[in-house]
């Protein structure tokens, strides 16, 4: 594929894992976001081990994010039905702020691989589809599961001539839901990198740290708005 | 010669939808940011209250323009019809 070179910052290029003729897969991704999962899963299982009445510093951490994910949910969920999607909504949000603070607080260019860069798993556009894809099948299967064969009456409210309408929102949720997270933190990385090969010191820095507020606001903003359309059906 | 009339095509293609896709966004942020100073104003014990409001819908708006720069983006970078 043709790619314009502008000051050595590559954009669509990535590290291939080819399994056959026609299928490969992105080894950058699957590295970071292996490393992210497994960063995430040590960093809640050393939180939880031991629960105390009066938590240190660790277990303090764990329980603000716990009430932050909670409230998302049941603002958006209501009381009664949170407690079902309370994991999956904590699920998305730590992954998706676990990987968009891994591709800017680890220094990844350190590591020479052949082809492509390691950065954040969420600036692969198939992450992000993948994630809003989940989200998706989340709010159909959530639907079937409380509401039965009448979820379908959904589709002819207010009114039977909004029905294509309707039926066209189920595409386009998730694909804002993916090109919101997708295109933020490619933006993100892009004006890092522009900047980086401008003045390498000191002056990007003040963008790197907005790239990080920015960054956990969309894992927020993913996860309210995947709490929302779950809300959305089961209301 | 296709080529490198596509490139043209391409940037300038580019240069424009990020261009216009800052335009809406950056009249909404500034009507939000204004409406939320003036609440702060009237009331600043909501101060807390209307960052985190303004922040998550300043998200939104900006998701506007984003769409305008993955167009962008995939015009420069992921260009279909350059062979």
């Amino acid at each position: 594929m043709y790619t314009f070179l502008l000051s050595k910052i590559e954009v669509g290029s990535h590290l291939y894992v080819n399994f056959n003729e026609t299928s490969h897969l992105h080894g950058e991704t699957i590295i970071v976001s292996s490393i992210v999962v497994l960063l995430i899963s040590i960093f809640l299982f050393l939180g939880t081990r031991d629960l105390k009445k009066v938590p240190g510093s660790l277990q303090n951490v764990v329980e603000v994010i716990y009430e932050l994910i909670k409230s998302i949910a049941v603002t958006q969920l209501g009381p009664s039905y949170y407690s079902q999607f309370l994991p999956f909504v904590a699920t998305i949000f730590l992954f998706v702020l676990g990987s968009n603070w891994a591709g800017a607080l680890i220094p990844w260019k350190l590591i020479e691989i052949p082809e492509g860069e390691l950065a954040a798993p969420t600036n692969d556009i198939n992450t992000t589809a993948c994630l809003a894809i989940l989200t998706s099948v989340t709010y159909f299967g959530a639907g079937f599961k409380i509401k039965g064969i009448g979820y379908f009456g959904r589709y002819i409210k207010p009114s039977v001539f909004l029905l294509p309408i309707n039926i066209i929102e189920d595409f386009t949720k998730p694909l804002s839901l993916n090109f919101r997270l997708f295109g933020n933190i490619v933006a993100d990385e892009l004006t890092v990198s522009v900047l980086c090969s401008l003045v390498p010191i000191l002056i990007p820095v003040p963008i790197m740290v907005l790239g990080l507020f920015a960054s956990s606001i969309q894992a927020l903003i993913f996860s309210t708005l995947a709490s929302a359309y779950i809300g959305e059906v089961i209301e | 010669m296709v080529d490198s009339l596509i490139a043209a095509a391409s940037v300038v293609a580019s240069a424009v939808a990020v261009g216009f896709a800052g335009i809406g966004p950056g009249i909404g942020q500034g009507t939000a940011a204004g409406q939320a100073v003036e609440g702060i104003a009237r009331q600043p014990e909501a101060e807390g209250k209307i960052r985190g409001t303004l922040l998550l819908s300043f998200a939104f708006m900006e998701a506007l323009t984003i769409y305008g720069l993955v167009v962008a983006l995939s015009l420069l970078f992921a260009n279909p019809f350059v062979g």
